[in-house]
């Protein structure tokens, strides 16, 4: 029954370790920050149809942003690199969030069309403001904490379209460069707050593979100040 | 027809059942061999005795009144019912008191994300038995229960739940700053705690670093070395109240599969002392924990140490229907 503890990655018999890897605008910064710990990210890079890369040491698996918490939280995933917005949004997901890797920073901001006054306009006359996002749960919070009262609106795409035609008097969105705002007309009223990539791991890999997240996680800190 | 249920409820077909039922014998007869004896209590209680045992987080999602008018509440976890239990009709009993159950329990779920509304826990509860020696009782029962269920793999986390909580007020952080500190370190935000712990006034960059390499501490007995070095009174105090319970662990012969972790932190708040959690690496949840509340019986008028796990019955069953296949879990 002697099972050793110390190092507790040999206690596991079920491989190298997965870490989920988000698709989208956060891939490439992912598979550079990967590339300079030694990690080889070429067949992900390549133009593979693959979600599951196995590499020297580590199997890369391929998703969503969004997805990556649900992956990690239920250890389908060990560990898993996604962006401070998706965790926010899904701040009841158990995932341990245990380092911020400082690359694909964008800014959650309150957008309006420019020069329009329907934001404060209804926020004096109704008391309540209608606010399009994909980030419903991160907008309610913002508004709930600085004391309005919003109806937010989910949508699923061109966010920018909610209060060019109405849907919406103002939109919570993620802003890169701005450009997409500033096409369509809209400028940023307030910032929200700013997000990077972040490195997670899933409760139980943490412990019960220590060695291993932990190796990762200094590895990975260690890159972020070469 | 189609009849629905609530979410986080579930019916249970007579070839799950079948395999529940043994492993519930199983563990069952691993408490009575050990001397703790069942008890079943009722699911409802008065909402006074489960706010009384924790008003803060424990306190049962499903209140009503019944027919006098009375606020009545579904049991969220079996410790509270236990220890009014004890305080009632124990009281003149000579300590220990060894007491187990398997039951179910109530909490509230979150919409679409596969939690349980109402889940079996299996466990034991060891009334008037002091650390270190009652602690290492009842992580003994716990190994011979995770065997008895084929878990051989399986490992237990130890950690102290006021080693935080101490080490906080030590640095001059109390009130709503700690509780909201607590919070970052039991979601292990590391980076939300690194932030928040910088903003706080007094507490320079030293110190932030100190709290976030406690928190990731974990292994064999030599964390506790580890531990010492980063120093102060609180560090010291736990570090001296986790390596007795080691020891009387290793007296026992049962700290083999035991992994000292200072960033353990449960969030029930009737816990004090030594924290237990339980793992498995075929499945990515948490089985199970307990530890030491040495205040809750207390709270109900009878002055006794008290220390106890409960393992949620549904996830040992699907860690032991992995280990069968091989391990080869997600």
């Amino acid at each position: 029954m002697s099972v050793e503890v110390a190092g507790l990655g040999h206690t596991k018999a079920e491989g190298p370790l997965k870490l989920a890897v988000p698709r989208g605008a956060l891939l490439d910064e992912t598979l550079d920050a990967l590339d300079a710990i030694g990690i080889d990210t070429s067949e992900v890079r390549g133009e593979s149809r693959s979600l599951i890369f196995e590499t020297e040491g580590i199997t890369l698996v391929t998703m969503r942003p969004s997805d990556v918490p649900t992956y990690v939280e239920a250890g389908a995933a060990d560990v898993g690199i996604t962006g401070k917005d998706v965790l926010l949004e899904q701040a009841d997901r158990v995932v341990y969030e245990l380092l911020d890797l400082g690359f694909g920073r964008c800014r959650m901001v309150l957008a309006a069309r420019k020069g329009d006054e329907s934001l404060g306009e209804s926020q004096r006359r109704l008391g309540m403001m209608r606010i399009a996002t994909k980030y419903p749960r991160t907008a309610e919070h913002h508004f709930e904490s600085t004391g309005r009262q919003v109806e937010v609106i989910e949508v699923k795409g061109s966010i920018e379209l909610a209060p060019l035609i109405g849907l919406a008097d103002g939109i919570v969105d993620l802003v890169a460069t701005g450009r997409t705002l500033e096409e369509n007309d809209l400028e940023v009223r307030e910032e929200i707050l700013e997000c990077t990539a972040r490195f997670v791991a899933n409760r139980v890999a943490h412990k019960l593979r220590a060695a291993e997240v932990d190796e990762l996680t200094r590895k990975l800190r260690e890159g972020l100040t070469r | 027809m189609i009849h629905p249920i609530p979410p986080g409820t579930r019916d249970v077909l007579p070839d799950e059942m079948r395999e529940l039922r043994r492993l519930h014998l199983a563990m069952i007869e691993v408490f009575e061999s050990r001397g703790y004896g069942e008890v079943a209590t009722p699911a409802i209680e008065y909402d006074e005795v489960m706010a009384r045992g924790d008003g803060r987080t424990a306190a049962s999602a499903y209140r009503f009144f019944d027919e006098r008018g009375d606020l009545l509440a579904l049991r969220s976890d079996m410790t509270v019912p236990i220890a009014r239990l004890v305080a009632s009709r124990y009281a003149g009993a000579d300590p220990p008191i060894r007491l187990c159950y398997l039951a179910n329990a109530f909490r509230a779920v979150r919409p679409q994300r596969g939690q349980m509304r109402e889940f079996a826990q299996a466990g034991v509860e060891l009334i008037g038995a002091p650390a270190p020696d009652g602690t290492a009782e009842v992580v003994d029962v716990l190994e011979a229960t995770l065997d008895a269920a084929g878990l051989n793999r399986a490992v237990i986390g130890l950690g102290d739940s006021d080693l935080f909580r101490q080490l906080l007020s030590e640095l001059g952080v109390e009130g709503e700053a700690r509780d909201s500190v607590l919070g970052r370190l039991a979601a292990h935000d590391l980076v939300g705690l690194e932030a928040e712990l910088s903003e706080l006034d007094g507490i320079g960059a030293e110190q932030v670093d100190t709290c976030v390499a406690l928190s990731q501490l974990r292994g064999g007995k030599e964390v506790l070395e580890e531990a010492r070095a980063l120093g102060g009174a609180a560090v010291e105090r736990a570090t001296a109240r986790i390596g007795d319970t080691f020891e009387a662990l290793e007296a026992r012969g049962v700290a083999d599969r035991v992994q000292i972790d200072l960033g353990l932190l449960r969030d029930l708040g009737y816990y004090s002392g030594a924290i237990l959690e339980v793992y498995d690496p075929a499945i990515g949840h948490v089985l199970g924990g307990g530890g030491r509340y040495d205040g809750l019986l207390k709270r109900f008028g009878l002055d006794l140490p008290a220390a106890g796990f409960a393992l949620y019955l549904e996830r040992v069953h699907v860690a032991q229907m992995e280990e069968a296949r091989g391990g080869e879990g997600p």
